[in-house]
């Protein structure tokens, strides 16, 4: 049974299709993410669907209730957590629980039971009663999971839940994650654009411009490339490229100042790769393909280079990160 | 439409925050101790009177309405903190409605304002004015309604605000203006008369002569009210109501 359903759902700001007519549903208990570079409409995407925003057209269900016709009921059936951390760092760890138990008017009797449970899950009941200021990235996170899940919703939303936590941190939060998945039996749906991230769904949606250029299996997504990838360093790589598109038809990607390119048994092949070039070969690399490859595959860059085009997106979360430190 | 535990839960949480902060007390607190007691007693020695009261005595009905008109901004806009460190969203994709989030925030900071009002009428016996308990509990009364009515003003201004840049062009464009042409520091009738018709449009006027009516009663214009105290009284709770109901239609509105 499918819990979110999502049809030809468009968002038109200004100028700008931040959604381009999507489709696609999630059924109960998948963990179900959103892959793509920033700015591709994951945020508008989940935007909508938590009744933060209307659609310009097409239509969006969870559990069975219109986002935009029920916004009360489809709020009560799900948990956010936002990109930006969205805790009052003047309160507790209790009483920012405590006030999202009222919002949500869960029972009394249930609630000091329910947040006593949720911290422990989040491993911060010894944390209870001290103020939010003093929480590092991840602590903070961790309380947002707790929160986000407090009312027994049967949706939780993560908006790049791990953005900006170190490795270390993020591995934490995918564990309890996990745990989570066993225990409330809740579905999830994500968005990222961390390749590893997004290899702990059991499906993913590659966005795209608005639209969702893929949708499947992490394991039949690396499918859509055949074999393994080489990454290769010339001394020429334009010539190269020409003449290994000559040799062998293969259509080389540019990519990290080298050339990348999918072949089936790559250890085989490397010798006979060098042996027909005629520039210098500086150095070779072989590797199983990710979802990085597969995004390359479909759009012809790689998120990462998305990402550095989106310096100025960094620099502002930077100072808002270090002014909100200062307060 | 209107949900009392959400209600409850956001005023606890502004009250918890305000006793927190102790610097933000101390700051609306410290001001209008300082008109007091250094511009009042500094004009007071100017400033001779021709009845029998002192310019500071004149001024403590519009040094309440000070203490209230700052209290009730920096309550109101709390929201834009909310919303630039990420607190309002939670508000927003709970199931209450905006009608809910904008009543809770407008009562407990009338709440916090008028506490700052009863704070400031301490300072009474130091002024040499005497007070009855009906004189108290009307200038108790008399806050409630004005505390409402600027906190809603704010509130309105926040909402509409998308950043904390807007801040200080309020304080300086609105709130400083709203003081100085309330006929805190000098009665309305004595100003120009350009001035005067902007004194006219801001409800503060109406506030502040609504405190001159409990506490100059006796004195004659134009030191003392000079509007009737019912129309300052309508005019509070009409602009009220209609600030408030502009600031649930704006925070409703979704892009």
């Amino acid at each position: 049974m499918s819990i979110i359903n999502v049809q030809n759902l468009a968002k038109q700001f200004k100028s700008v299709r931040a959604v381009d007519g999507i489709s696609f549903s999630v059924s109960e208990g998948e963990v179900f993410g959103f892959l793509g570079p920033n700015g591709a409409g994951k945020t508008t995407t989940i935007n909508i669907l938590c009744t933060l925003l209307s659609a310009t057209s097409g239509k969006a269900e969870i559990a069975g209730y219109d986002c935009a016709k029920d916004p009360d009921e489809v709020r009560t059936a799900i948990g956010l957590i936002f990109q930006d951390t969205t805790l009052d760092t003047g309160l507790t760890a209790y009483e920012n629980l405590k006030f999202h138990a009222y919002l949500y008017n869960l029972d009394r009797k249930l609630t000091e039971r329910r947040i006593d449970d949720m911290l422990a899950v989040v491993e911060l009941q010894n944390r209870k009663h001290d103020l939010i200021k003093n929480f590092s990235g991840g602590m903070k996170r961790r309380l947002e999971i707790a929160r986000g899940l407090l009312h027994y919703p049967r949706v939780l939303f993560l908006d790049e839940p791990t953005l900006g936590l170190d490795p270390q941190t993020r591995n934490t939060i995918w564990d309890f994650i996990n745990t989570l998945r066993k225990k409330e039996k809740i579905t999830v749906f994500m968005t990222t654009h961390y390749m590893e991230e997004a290899e702990n769904c059991d499906r993913i949606a590659i966005m795209d411009h608005g639209k969702i250029i893929a949708l499947d299996t992490p394991a039949l997504l690396k499918e859509m490339v055949h074999g393994d990838i080489i990454h290769l360093v010339t001394a020429d790589n334009q010539k190269a490229s020409r003449e290994i598109q000559k040799t062998f038809g293969i259509t080389a990607q540019t990519e990290n100042g080298g050339l990348s390119l999918e072949a089936e048994r790559g250890d085989e092949f490397i010798p006979k790769l060098i042996h027909s070039l005629s520039v210098e070969t500086l150095s070779v690399g072989l590797k199983k393909p990710t979802l990085n490859d597969v995004f390359l595959r479909l759009t012809g860059r790689t998120i990462r280079d998305e990402m550095l085009q989106n310096d100025r997106e960094i620099t502002r979360e930077f100072v808002r990160s270090h002014r909100r430190a200062q307060r | 439409m209107i949900q009392f535990r959400p209600i409850y839960v956001i005023c606890l949480r502004e009250f918890k925050k305000f006793f927190r902060e102790k610097s933000r007390l101390l700051g609306t607190l410290a001001r209008p101790v300082l008109w007091l007691f250094v511009v009042g007693n500094g004009m007071s020695a100017l400033i001779r009177p021709q009845v029998g009261f002192s310019y500071l005595q004149f001024i403590f009905p519009g040094m309440i309405g000070m203490t209230i008109l700052f209290a009730s901004i920096f309550s109101s806009i709390s929201i834009v903190w909310d919303r630039e460190f990420g607190f309002m969203k939670e508000m927003l994709v709970a199931p209450i409605s905006r009608l809910s989030i904008v009543i809770g925030k407008a009562l407990s900071g009338t709440a916090i304002s008028v506490a700052q009002a009863v704070i400031i009428l301490v300072l009474i016996p130091f002024l040499g004015i005497s007070l009855t308990s009906t004189q108290f509990a009307e200038v108790v009364a008399v806050s409630v309604l004005v505390s409402f009515c600027i906190t809603s003003i704010g509130i309105l201004i926040a909402a509409r605000l998308t950043s904390f840049d807007g801040f200080n062009i309020i304080m300086n464009f609105l709130v400083m203006p709203m003081f100085f042409l309330s006929g805190a520091m000098y009665p309305v009738s004595s100003m120009p008369h350009a001035l005067r018709q902007l004194t006219h449009i801001n409800p503060l006027t109406y506030g502040i002569d609504a405190f001159k009516h409990v506490l100059l009663r006796n004195s004659i214009p134009p030191l003392g009210p000079e509007f009737s105290l019912s129309i300052d009284l309508f005019i509070v709770a009409a602009v009220s109501s209609l600030m408030l109901t502009l600031a649930a239609l704006s925070f409703r509105r979704k892009d």
